[in-house]
């Protein structure tokens, strides 16, 4: 993870990674899911009401390349929670069923609710798409 | 490129990790792993899965299309607790 003179792509998703406490890489996007494990985890993470950003890594092979150079992880999705990498579909799953995922994202198992899911704010120029629905 | 086997990737996960024990199951593309290691003690779930995933560095997410993976730590035998 060395600093590279000028890697937008890169600089870009650390950047999105820093500035959304919640942000999911994915395949598709929260409505339309384009892989089963990205399918399950927004599953999960919308039915205990997380509030979470999206980034659909679809559209530019480059999102996918960078990302796991910067998270050090070969498979999508990735959750990031405070800058840090919680895990994929497996590491998300495992947590929800022992409530560990509550704590992570500082929720209590009362608040889950079929709240939709909600994104934190985007920056409008970056190379990435990040979803905003607030 | 010659599709991955379940039986290869529990071999070469048995050899990279010390001592480990693999379950695999998978259709050549998408394989669901059970490792057992007790080199995952003391790490996070994380660190335990990039150690799976290290043994099989670029393949994972090309040749290997998707890798499901759990990680148990095995309960040490009686004689190595002592």
């Amino acid at each position: 993870m060395s600093d590279q003179p000028s890697n937008p792509m890169r600089d870009a998703i650390q950047e999105a990674i820093d500035e959304n406490p919640v942000i999911l890489f994915m395949k598709g996007n929260p409505d339309a899911p384009a892989c089963g494990f990205s399918a399950r985890t927004v599953a999960i993470l919308q039915s205990i009401g997380a509030r979470f950003a999206a980034v659909d890594i679809l559209p530019d092979p480059r999102i996918r390349q960078e990302l796991s150079a910067i998270s050090n992880w070969p498979t999508i999705p990735q959750l990031f929670v405070g800058g840090e990498l919680i895990g994929g579909c497996d590491i998300i799953s495992e947590m929800y069923e022992s409530g560990e995922l509550f704590e992570t994202l500082g929720l209590k198992p009362a608040d889950a609710e079929p709240e939709q899911v909600v994104a934190t704010a985007g920056r409008p120029a970056a190379p990435l798409s990040i979803e905003n629905r607030l | 490129m010659v599709s991955a086997t379940p039986q290869e990737l529990k071999e070469r996960i048995e050899a990279g990790i010390p001592k480990s024990v693999a379950e695999v199951t998978g259709d050549g593309h998408h394989f669901n792993a059970v490792v057992s290691a007790p080199a995952f003690a003391g790490l996070n779930r994380i660190a335990q899965h990039r150690l799976v995933y290290d043994v099989f560095g670029a393949e994972v997410g090309d040749r290997i299309h998707a890798l499901s993976i759990q990680t148990l730590i095995p309960s040490p035998t009686p004689e190595e607790a002592r």
